[in-house]
């Protein structure tokens, strides 16, 4: 009978700041002398950035070729009509005929588009195994079970690299053909195919297996090429740094696209007399087509670009700082007066008191 | 021992909960005695001096009339987790859609490219169509975005209410030292119910009184005596009272009174007679017994306490009332012992509202004395005296000015002859057959005439501590209070006064008392008719009528004036039947307060559900004993006072503290801050998800709709448990909008939560579409940026792990400023959490992309790399702050402009504070009402007569002491003691009497 509240409560309650909530504290409160220099700045800032981005991306040049080879478009109809219903296809080449009246200054990027390709596909996407790209030796034969279908060949051996991605390496090519002076020969302007990709994706995420006996394709005996590749991953290049794996533009095939319109790092142009961009001229850029991209409505094309301190053209970025800055200058304006006539209004009320 | 009861039989009523009423026969020995409610004792009740006695249980258990009246204990929850509930169903079914119409996209896709796309991507074994696809994907659709449903919400809210209910219970303002109970919240579910609460269901005794009568002033021919007395002769203030009364003298003084004015102890010394005589009545006209366990040890068993207050007055100022017998009451006046005989006792009843004795002293006088309401008394007094009674009128007006009880003392001497005469028509009268009553009051009507008046006494019922401003305040914050008591009219109409519920400022206060369906119908239609025909100018107004007209149930709502209902129990209980529940609670809202008196338990709890469920308001029941218990348990909220007497109470309550003034402090500042902080805490929760989830849905429309995420599968696992998670239980736990001692002093703030303000459905659908704007921008921003964009070393940007880690990385940081902007109380708990989440985010990011983890699990963390080499791009940068801004400015513009058109009470409390520091006195809105007070008199024995009838009989002095039983369930933990002693004492004892009912 006895337990009542004063055998509970026997002792009093702490007398903390936190107990009693009087823990001390900063209480903003959103005053015009807070709002308003916080819009003006941030427009202003804003619209200085969104000028900067602006100009910058004007100034970068693009110059790009659609050369899908729908009919009526180019010489690379040919080769579009003879790749329909055909999976590998055969060789097939094309040509592209340009001519810059003045120097794009360089360095000059050559780029890769495709479009309606969608890279970022869940079942695409996930149709890899990135053990067996690390170079895992016990992973190589025994790729996971989400490269299915492209995991064995149907003769049972293990499909490296395995996978959707890898199967459907983009494995057109490019050459640049340069003629200095009209109706002069065509000299061949040097791709650098190296320094595409990431470093950490060349030297970290994608490793090739151990040599065997110091033979990369030995290492890779016992695997079969995916299925729609000519040969194998070990021969992709004869350079022995940028094969395997580690193939540079295998490596970045394998870094899937965002959206299903991407483009991809193809070469870089900064060798000998083109290291400051491609000078006037006429140009060649001759085409081996062999990725078939009409069966679903895909485009591919070849863009020439240079780029500033904040990457490629982006007149979004630009426009959108500019927009939004306005935006803020704007708002700012109708706050301050609101807050003017409001103020007015809050003298009046105190006179009245 | 009671075997030769066998034989016995009770028939008798079923069980019901009728407190008033019982019929049963009792079949022995071949006779028949009919038992009546005088034969019954409650469930709880205390037997008082009384050794032992013979009993029947004839109910037992839940069949008891106590427990018919508990209500059922129902399981209590909010009106925002019921309106969580249906949200999370909506979210829900908005699930669904999402998935149906990502689902649909989906075959379409597959249809119209994913099956020409098969040279690339060929479909899996499984599945072989276009729609076939469409249905996977819609489960795999409703796995990914099933975080718009908030799982983790219900924890999170459980931790919120945890913390407020620590908080409640560490509350040192509500803290009692005098009993030294802390407040309790018992459940903690309700908290932030507490902020919205409309209807206060207050019990009396104990809960709003301390139960204690005090003899505080009186008036004896014509000179007031009682003021506390400065050494100036002014009346002094509250805080500087000098020495109490030293009552030394007088050995058999009760030392626990305490009375501050010298004056009158030095007339009764001097031996004024008019203060003899006043004193001599006080000790005569009452019923209360005495007991002397020892010598000079006096306690009285009064069966009101008042009359135990002027009996214990009388005592201390030297007479005092030692024993009686059924025909004599034996006084100490002044040291002497003097034996009266009693010759009659005219009982108090309700209609007569006055008692008086008749004595013959010792001298051989006869003298009637009379004490009782001043309405009735003033008219039945001796002409002579009018100079006398205007004095005495002009003191009783004073008195109630302070709120305190009177009673008109006056006597009657009686000549032996006429005595004699009155005696026989009294005998007669008392054995006519029909219509006893009526004689017996018409014969007392005839001897109570002519008095003469010897002055009046005022008692203090004495408030729990600070109950006025408590009510005060509370009225305030738009708060009703109704007080819901078993006491009579009289007494409760007296409290309300007392405490400020009931003012003479009002218009009128409605009294219903009808004892039939009709007279109570009309008398609540009268009630209405007044409301309604008075002018509308009076009072101050209804200024939020408009604002509120939503809530209107009729025009009555908008009445103008102040008025107040009082409501008798038995005509409760025709108001509260079906077809008048409505008329009843109409008018009853229209009042600013109500009174219902007389109410059984029972009762309570169905006043309780009436206001309940017609409108739709949340209410709060107070109370401190077992026959609250049911009314707890209905109201949305139940509030026990603690350490009073009893925990039935304390037990069925959701919180408990141990004064009724702590009340204010629940819920104006305990309630009013978890509801705002459980209002902030949904909306920021509920748009943190959709801003998160509905990328996925964006998304959906440019991947395919192969319900591949937006973010790292890791992001996803620990955005809501980690990195958003303690910034908004830290906001939802610590934040204030305006300090404590503000939402005292303006009540008004209280408002919001009443009018259920800060988070409904409109509310939700602005977070939500601010949560889908949010995620629009999220997506689509760098959707922007990135199509064709490339690092700045020339290398692709627009890869999916750089823009999974972009997304993911802007939505991290508008989140945290978004919960900046909500969070209006910065305490180093919120920094902490804000600023950790962030660099947690990013401790994390890296950690997740580092070559080590990936050396480890290659196929875990595909997304070795990506955060240095992603956010080492001023583009990414660029994006995630044009993000921000976009999602954030908006937010910050909308609220600017709403603080400075449209501020809400609290903002202009706070922007008051800010600019100016010093509070100014006049923005104080607690009004100090300055009272005129009409009249009360209250002659306020409790529930029954007297026992003037018992006494009289003696039947009661067969034994040593008295069998008296009241119904007090209060004091349980001594009534069960006491109960056990009298078990094993009666086993013990030997057999005798074991036949003889008890009576009483």
């Amino acid at each position: 009978m006895t337990w009542s509240a004063t055998a509970r409560g026997a002792h009093q309650p702490d007398n903390t700041a936190f107990t009693q909530q009087r823990l001390p504290a900063w209480q903003p409160l959103l005053s015009a002398s807070i709002a308003l220099p916080l819009f003006f700045c941030a427009g202003l800032a804003f619209i200085g950035l969104g000028l900067g981005l602006f100009y910058s991306s004007n100034g970068i040049k693009e110059l790009e070729y659609d050369y899908t080879g729908n009919p009526g478009t180019g010489n690379c109809s040919a080769c579009a009509l003879a790749d329909q219903d055909r999976a590998p296809p055969l060789r097939c080449s094309c040509s592209w005929y340009f001519s810059l009246p003045e120097l794009f200054p360089g360095p000059v990027y050559l780029y890769y588009e495709l479009t309606n390709f969608y890279q970022n596909n869940r079942r695409y996407s996930v149709s890899r195994d990135d053990t067996q790209l690390s170079g895992l030796p016990s992973a190589l034969r025994h790729p996971a079970n989400e490269c299915a279908p492209y995991q064995r060949r149907a003769s049972g051996l293990p499909i490296a690299p395995c996978g959707a991605i890898a199967n459907s390496l983009f494995n057109d090519s490019f050459s640049l053909w340069h003629q200095r002076q009209p109706g002069g020969p065509y000299v061949e302007v040097p791709l650098d195919r190296t320094g595409i990709a990431w470093w950490t994706d060349c030297h970290v995420k994608f490793r090739n297996p151990p040599l065997v006996n110091g033979s990369l394709a030995l290492a890779f005996r016992g695997t079969a090429p995916p299925p729609n590749w000519p040969r194998p991953v070990y021969a992709l290049s004869p350079d022995p740094n940028n094969t395997g794996f580690i193939n540079q533009d295998f490596v970045v095939w394998m870094r899937t696209a965002a959206l299903p319109t991407f483009r991809k790092l193809y070469a870089r142009i900064r060798q000998g007399n083109y290291s400051t961009g491609l000078p006037r001229g006429a140009y060649l850029v001759n085409i081996t087509y062999n990725y078939p991209v009409r069966a679903f409505g895909g485009h591919k094309l070849i863009v020439f670009s240079n780029i500033s301190w904040m990457g490629g053209k982006n007149p979004f970025l630009g426009i959108a700082y500019l927009v939004v800055g306005s935006l803020c200058i704007l708002m700012g304006f109708v706050m301050l007066v609101v807050y003017i006539r409001y103020q007015d209004q809050n003298d009046e009320d105190e006179d009245e008191e | 021992m009671l075997s030769v009861f066998c034989s016995g039989e009770v028939v008798c009523e079923p069980p019901n909960n009728k407190l008033d009423r019982f019929s049963g026969t009792l079949y022995w020995k071949e006779s028949k005695f009919p038992l009546s409610n005088q034969n019954m004792l409650l469930r709880g009740c205390v037997l008082r001096n009384t050794e032992w006695c013979f009993g029947l249980v004839v109910f037992a258990g839940p069949d008891t009339k106590l427990m018919q009246n508990s209500g059922r204990t129902k399981f209590k929850r909010t009106s925002i987790d019921r309106l969580m509930n249906t949200l999370v169903l909506w979210i829900f079914g908005f699930l669904v859609c999402m998935g149906v119409i990502l689902a649909i996209g989906n075959a379409i896709w597959e249809h119209e490219v994913g099956m020409r796309f098969q040279a690339y991507l060929p479909w899996d074994e499984a599945v072989d169509s276009a729609f076939f696809s469409g249905f996977l994907s819609f489960w795999s659709y409703i796995i990914i975005l099933n975080t718009v449903v908030p799982i983790s919400l219900y924890v999170s809210v459980e931790v919120i209410r945890l913390g407020h209910s620590y908080f409640i219970n560490w509350d040192k303002k509500m803290f009692c030292m005098k009993k030294r109970t802390p407040a309790e919240a018992r459940t903690t579910t309700l908290n932030e119910e507490l902020g919205q609460v409309e209807y206060v269901f207050s019990d009396k005794t104990g809960t709003l009184t301390q139960n204690i009568m005090v003899f505080n002033k009186c008036s004896i021919s014509g000179r007031s005596y009682g003021d506390v007395l400065d050494v100036l002769g002014h009346k002094a203030e509250l805080g500087q009272k000098p020495e109490p009364v030293d009552f030394s003298f007088n050995p058999l003084a009760d030392n626990k009174f305490l009375f501050w004015d010298p004056t009158l102890l030095e007339a009764v010394k001097m031996g004024d007679p008019h203060t003899h005589e006043f004193f001599r009545l006080l000790s005569l006209c009452h019923t209360v017994m005495s007991e002397e366990k020892n010598e000079g040890e006096l306690y009285y068993k009064a069966q009101s306490p008042d009359e135990g207050a002027l009996v214990t007055a009388a005592r201390n100022f030297g007479f005092v009332f030692r024993s009686r017998t059924p025909k004599t009451i034996t006084v100490h006046e002044m040291g002497t012992a003097v034996t009266y005989q009693l010759l009659a006792i005219l009982d108090f009843n309700n209609i007569r509202k006055r008692m008086s004795v008749i004595v013959r002293n010792p001298e051989g006088r006869i003298r009637l004395y009379c004490k009782g309401a001043d309405t009735i008394l003033l008219d039945r007094l001796h002409p002579c005296t009018q100079e006398l009674l205007s004095t005495t009128t002009d003191h009783l007006n004073e008195y109630a000015g302070e709120g305190l009880r009177t009673l008109v003392l006056a006597y009657k001497d009686l000549d032996e002859e006429y005595y004699g005469e009155w005696a026989q028509r009294r005998l007669r009268a008392s054995l006519a057959r029909d219509s006893r009553e009526d004689r017996l009051a018409s014969v007392y009507e005839e001897v109570e005439s002519n008095m003469v008046l010897l002055g009046a006494t005022a008692i203090e019922d004495k408030l729990q501590q600070g109950v006025p401003e408590t009510i005060a305040l509370l009225t305030l914050a738009n708060i009703k209070i109704w007080v819901l008591t078993g006491d009579k009219q009289e007494t409760a109409v007296n409290i309300g006064y007392s405490c400020k519920m009931l003012t003479d400022d009002m218009t009128e206060v409605f009294v219903v008392t009808g004892h039939t369906v009709l007279e109570v119908r009309e008398e609540l239609r009268k009630a209405r008719e007044k409301m309604l025909d008075s002018p509308h100018a009076v009072g101050n107004g209804f200024t939020c009528s408009e604002k509120r007209s939503a809530k209107l149930t009729s025009v009555l709502e908008a009445v103008a004036g102040e008025y107040a209902l009082v409501i008798n129990g038995h005509s409760l209980a025709h108001a509260l039947e079906a077809d008048m529940e409505l008329e009843f609670l109409e008018t009853a809202c229209a009042c600013k307060a109500v009174i219902c008196c007389r109410v059984t338990p029972l009762q309570k709890a169905q006043v309780v559900e009436l206001v309940k469920k017609h409108k739709k308001a949340v209410t709060l029941a107070i109370g401190d004993g077992a026959n609250d218990v049911s009314m707890i348990k209905t109201a949305h909220i139940g509030v026990g006072i603690s350490g009073q007497e009893g925990i039935q109470a304390v037990l069925a309550s959701d919180y408990s503290f141990s004064q009724f003034k702590f009340l204010q402090r629940l819920l104006l500042v305990h309630g009013r801050w978890s509801y705002l902080r459980m209002c902030k805490f949904l909306c920021y929760f509920f748009y943190k998800n959709f801003a998160f989830t509905m990328v996925h849905f964006w998304f959906g429309f440019f991947c395919g709709f192969s319900a591949q995420t937006v973010y790292d599968q890791y992001f996803i696992t620990l955005y809501n448990i980690v990195y958003t998670s303690l910034p908004v239980l830290a906001m939802g736990v610590f934040d204030q909008d305006v300090p404590e001692q503000r939402s005292m002093e303006y009540p008004k703030l209280y408002e919001p939560g009443q009018l259920n303000l800060l988070f409904n459905k409109r509310e939700f659908f602005i977070c939500i579409a601010q949560g889908i704007y949010t995620s629009v921008l999220m997506f689509f921003i760098p959707y922007g940026v990135f199509a064709e964009a490339t690092r700045d070393d020339g290398t692709q940007l627009a890869d999916y792990q750089s823009f999974a880690v972009t997304v993911a990385t802007s939505l991290v940081i508008v989140v945290s400023v978004q919960i900046g902007l909500d969070t209006g109380y910065w305490t180093a708990i919120n920094h902490f959490f804000i600023w950790g989440s962030l660099a947690i985010y990013f401790a994390i990011l890296f950690a997740m992309h580092s070559n080590g983890l990936f050396d480890m699990f290659p196929n875990q963390f595909r997304f070795v790399g990506n955060a240095q080499n992603t956010l080492a791009q001023p583009t990414v940068w660029l994006t995630i702050t044009l993000t921000t801004v976009v999602c954030i400015m908006p937010v910050v513009a909308f609220r600017f402009l709403k603080l400075s058109l449209k501020p809400d009470l609290s903002d202009t409390v706070r922007y008051t504070q800010l600019v100016r520091k010093k509070q100014k006195a006049q923005h104080r809105c607690l009004r100090r009402v300055g009272r005129t007070s009409s009249r009360r008199s209250g002659y306020a024995f409790s529930h029954q007569e007297g026992f003037g009838e018992l006494i009289m009989s003696g039947k009661n002095m067969r034994l040593s002491s008295l069998a008296l039983a009241s119904f007090t369930t209060r004091s349980s933990s001594s009534w069960i003691e006491s109960l056990r002693r009298k078990k094993s004492d009666s086993a013990g004892s030997p057999s005798g009497g074991a036949d003889k009912p008890l009576k009483g």
